[in-house]
């Protein structure tokens, strides 16, 4: 495959499975969890550098995977202990992150890791990186990384779809159902932080925040079924990769940040034209009350 | 300690100092407001403003930058409130989604700006993490001047500002505008946020107004004393954050100032007087110790008997 495409396959693979997760996040109003975990998910890898010296393989994940638990078990502890939530979550995810920055810029100094390019991505980078498989023959590292997160976020929800549904609609329904609701969010922030992280060579740690919430929230504004939700967030976060890497192309910038911005373009579409939550589907139909 | 032996040294710490002390105190405002994150995507919608001054102006001037800045962060603001007002979008998904689809721009931009002839010194990824050190005399001087402009508006209009956040129905009554006040409120938090942005950056800056008010509230259940506590314990940071980053070459400053905050909290959730864990603790040995000796009723939990006679 040609340089471009497996740019354009990675970025895909970020927005398919980003839209994904995010569709849930909207729904468990845990938007700015996202926000949270993905600027912890940072001091995870660092410390899975630090420990290994080495910026790719699975202890990326699992490194990640335990700081995006840490974030939430912190957020959860402190707010049992009278801080309201948003602000331990403040206080939680910028004191993570900030440890993570002084980490990069003290110990790793001008190794491989470097604070523009996790924040950042380099997603430019990424067909550099190959690794040898059997049958297809070269894949870049984190594109194969990132099909294996799709490929287990994709089957996570399936598999627990109708539990997915329930807990995020009716918690109270939920566990009265027997549905280890507890689990379910912990399980939840675990598939947050490994999508983030898989996606962190590709967008970096901010902007990986665009493509969970907002293909999702555009989504959001087109339907009322979670089914047809999931599928259209994933589509509109596809349609942003590719959206993005042309514009960046074009303008000879970050494939990254205008991803982002792409994402913000179709919900400013979506927010004007869907018919049913749009403004101009409101204006078309005035003579219905307002139902919220 | 280099920031120390250069000419401005002091200046840069006073200014770092008064930058805590606003960003606590407009921090305990919107503590109270319920709107602790909203700084946070302030922050980050900045940063296509402070680009775009640059672009245009082909030059880094802090005045200029800083207008810039705060228009595209009161866009940002007022994107927010539209999403919500006019869409079934909640809250914290219309702030995730302007914080990051900004700062997207802004790295769009950053990377435009930093091609042009000059671009690459320019320092403009100093705003990001932030360095006290690049600051010259003339941008300590717009800093601490706006640092006490927004001090001075906290300290001032304190009795609105009370019932603005505990009870606003009777100050509408008492004929306070309440509308210019939230509007005056939004103004102040996007100042305080984008003076900050060279000192601390824009991923951190949030966190300046998030953590001292939290802080505060172990050891004060008053405003007033919140306000006080939260605005000394921010500028603690602020400077002592500045003085450990100036201790190695090139540090960023950002992190360095919130990793201070932290420690504060740190030490305010364990040792405050209100709701602190370790006077919890004491409270609840204490009440343990008082209340077990006492033998316990054999028929502890049943209903009470209905005494005859």
């Amino acid at each position: 495959m040609s340089y471009t495409a497996w740019i354009l396959l990675t970025a895909s693979l970020v927005g398919l499975t980003c839209g994904l997760v995010g569709t849930l996040l909207i729904l468990r109003r845990m938007a700015m969890m996202a926000d949270a975990i993905s600027h912890t998910v940072l001091l995870g890898i660092v410390i899975a550098f630090l420990a290994t010296r080495s910026l790719h393989g699975i202890h990326m994940l699992v490194g990640a995977a335990l700081a995006g638990l840490l974030t939430a078990f912190l957020v959860q502890w402190l707010h049992a202990r009278g801080v309201r939530e948003d602000a331990s979550m403040g206080v939680v995810f910028t004191t993570l992150f900030a440890i993570g920055v002084i980490l990069i810029a003290t110990q790793v100094g001008n190794a491989h890791l470097d604070v523009e390019h996790a924040l950042m991505g380099e997603i430019i980078f990424i067909p550099f990186n190959v690794t040898q498989l059997p049958v297809v023959g070269e894949v870049p590292l984190a594109t194969l990384t990132l099909l294996i997160v799709t490929i287990l976020v994709i089957a996570l929800i399936l598999l627990f779809y109708k539990e997915w549904k329930i807990t995020s609609f009716d918690p109270a329904l939920a566990a009265s159902l027997g549905i280890p609701v507890g689990l379910m969010h912990y399980l939840f922030m675990t598939m947050v932080s490994v999508t983030a992280v898989a996606s962190f060579d590709a967008v970096g740690a901010i902007m990986v925040v665009a493509m969970l919430i907002t293909p999702a929230a555009a989504a959001y504004l087109w339907t009322d079924q979670l089914r047809i939700m999931f599928v259209l967030s994933g589509l509109f976060g596809v349609l942003a990769a590719f959206i993005g890497y042309y514009t960046a192309v074009w303008l000879d910038t970050s494939v990254s940040g205008s991803m982002a911005f792409a994402t913000g373009l179709i919900f400013l579409v979506s927010i004007l034209l869907s018919p049913k939550y749009g403004l101009l589907g409101k204006r078309l139909r005035p003579a219905q009350g307002e139902v919220k | 300690m280099a920031i120390l032996l250069s000419s401005n040294a002091q200046w840069v710490l006073v200014s770092t100092f008064l930058l805590g002390i606003a960003a606590g105190l407009i921090g305990t405002l919107s503590y109270w407001k319920q709107q602790s994150l909203m700084s946070d995507a302030l922050a980050h919608a900045a940063l296509p403003g402070i680009v775009l001054a640059f672009i245009v102006l082909r030059e880094k001037n802090l005045l200029v930058l800083i207008i810039g800045a705060t228009i595209s962060g009161l866009i940002g603001a007022f994107c927010i409130q539209w999403i919500r007002s006019f869409s079934r979008i909640k809250d914290d998904a219309a702030m995730g989604m302007i914080l990051s689809v900004f700062f997207g721009l802004g790295i769009m931009l950053l990377t435009i700006a930093n091609r042009l002839p000059g671009g690459n010194q320019s320092g403009l990824e100093s705003f990001i993490f932030g360095q006290a050190a690049a600051m010259v005399k003339q941008d300590v001087y717009i800093m601490s001047l706006l640092a006490l402009v927004v001090i001075l508006a906290v300290v001032l209009l304190f009795k609105e500002w009370k019932l603005l956040l505990f009870d606003p129905a009777f100050g509408q009554g008492l004929g306070l505008p309440i509308r210019f006040l939230n509007g005056f409120y939004t103004v102040l938090l996007v100042l305080a946020v984008v003076i900050g942005l060279q000192a601390v950056g824009v991923i951190l800056i949030a966190a300046l107004l998030i953590i001292p008010p939290v802080s505060a509230r172990y050891w004060t259940h008053s405003f007033k004393g919140m306000l006080v506590l939260s605005a000394l314990f921010g500028g603690f940071s602020g400077a002592v954050g500045t003085l450990i980053s100036a201790m190695g070459s090139g540090w960023p400053t950002g992190p360095f100032i919130i990793v201070t905050a932290a420690c504060l909290f740190l030490t305010s959730l364990i040792f405050g007087l209100e709701k602190g864990l370790l006077v919890q603790y004491l409270l609840h040995r204490r009440q343990k110790r008082s209340v077990s000796p006492k033998p316990i009723p054999p028929d502890w939990g049943m209903p009470p008997k209905v005494r005859e006679g």
